[in-house]
């Protein structure tokens, strides 16, 4: 059916691909990272998240996996910001970029409250800078990291091994997922680019993409 | 089954076990409505009880859907729409129904269900209710489910529930993501929004 592949058409992957390059502190991470495993056909083969270790960087067990999610919350909100800034936007698009930034925000308090809560330190917010040309290429990033978002939540879930922290992190999946999807729908493309199953990112391949962005 | 992954099984039933999760009361008796207890029963529980909650739920949608191709009245975007979540929806039982079955355990049967409503508003409104009772039901289930395999897996599902709740909020001009976090939901809640529709 010519519409259904016309919604279905993938919406970002390759540009979470062509993004990367440059050297930051990351590197020497990514360098180490093994390769993140297949992906997700059928409901119970493997997600392709790499396992519990994929996270070690960011800190030990569910610290580390949290501390990453605070990190990519920090870019989100860092970019929001940026964008309400930049006068790209007015009218209700403005307000939509208003209100995911202070969600982006809400989840960057919560992470960091449920990493001390947890004996762990919070990880820092990372320097960053976005480029911000036009509203159409700020609206196509928003939705790369939207989708990338969601990705690296579904990405680590199963990797969780605190029923709380897992709660918290799953309700903030599904707000990503929403994000996406108006993003998605701002931009023409599909609100479900990978079908009626989303399919979860590696930690690799999530901070390949945000790596661009990071300064210093 | 690796050492970690019992440790993780380990500490969510211990935490169900004090109740800790509000939506440990999926199976408690007192406002299970009659087809859902029916279905966990028969179902045993654990990872499959799950899964045939979230298909009886799965099976609401999809039927709902199908069924708003001709009656929801549908033009352009909108049809268009329609049609994914009818697709997207009967992947979902599809998927379900085969992952319980490859746990050994028996897939509810499809309830009959009645849809009240007239026009696209109508359809509109009980499609957002729909949608957001589904994000928030597997979210409230997620942290009970032991299978790392089926989490992840359910993972994909409610993240593509989600699009569907942003999609159908915009429709209906409504705030496509209206809070930081999706709460999960108790049971009464799910309930409450499902068994109006089952006869």
């Amino acid at each position: 059916m010519a519409d259904s592949k016309q919604l279905r058409d993938p919406v970002s992957r390759r540009r979470f691909l062509a993004v990367g390059g440059g050297s930051t502190a990351l590197a020497a991470f990514l360098a180490a990272c093994g390769d993140g495993g297949g992906t997700t056909t059928t409901m119970t083969d493997s997600a392709g998240s790499g396992g519990a270790g994929e996270t070690a960087q960011f800190g030990k067990g569910d610290v580390g996996i949290l501390n990453y999610a605070l990190t990519l919350e920090y870019l989100e909100t860092a970019f929001y910001a940026d964008v309400v800034k930049s006068g790209l936007f007015k009218g209700a698009e403005l307000e939509t970029i208003r209100r995911f930034g202070r969600e982006e925000a809400e989840h960057v308090e919560a992470l960091t409250a449920a990493v001390k809560q947890l004996g762990g330190k919070p990880a820092p917010e990372p320097k960053a800078e976005f480029p911000l040309k036009s509203a159409k290429a700020v609206l196509e990033l928003a939705g790369t990291v939207e989708n990338l978002g969601a990705a690296a939540y579904l990405g680590q879930a199963p990797n969780i091994k605190s029923p709380e922290v897992l709660a918290s992190a799953l309700a903030i999946h599904s707000v990503e997922g929403r994000h996406a999807a108006v993003l998605n729908t701002l931009l023409g493309e599909s609100i479900t680019p990978d079908g009626a199953f989303a399919k979860p990112a590696d930690v690799k391949t999530v901070l390949k993409s945000v790596e661009p962005f990071l300064v210093g | 089954m690796s050492a970690e992954h019992a440790e993780q099984q380990q500490t969510r039933s211990e935490v169900l076990a004090k109740g800790a999760l509000a939506v440990g009361s999926i199976y408690g008796a007192t406002m299970v409505g009659p087809y859902v207890r029916r279905a966990l029963a028969a179902s045993g529980g654990g990872d499959v009880g799950i899964l045939n909650f979230a298909l009886t739920l799965e099976y609401l949608e999809a039927k709902f859907y199908a069924e708003a191709k001709s009656r929801a009245k549908a033009t352009g975007e909108l049809k268009k729409l329609v049609d994914l979540l009818a697709e997207d929806e009967q992947q979902h039982v599809d998927a379900l129904t085969a992952t319980i079955k490859q746990l050994g355990g028996k897939p509810v049967m499809e309830p009959k269900f009645k849809f009240d409503y007239s026009g696209t508003a109508g359809f509109l409104k009980l499609a957002q209710t729909f949608e957001d009772t589904g994000v928030s039901a597997y979210n409230g289930a997620g942290p009970m489910i032991k299978s790392k395999d089926v989490l992840a897996a359910a993972g994909g599902i409610v993240q593509v529930e989600a699009r569907h709740a942003a999609a159908i909020r915009l429709q209906n001009k409504e705030e496509p993501a209206p809070a930081a976090f999706d709460s999960p939901l108790k049971e009464k809640q799910v309930l409450k929004a499902v068994e109006p529709f089952i006869v």
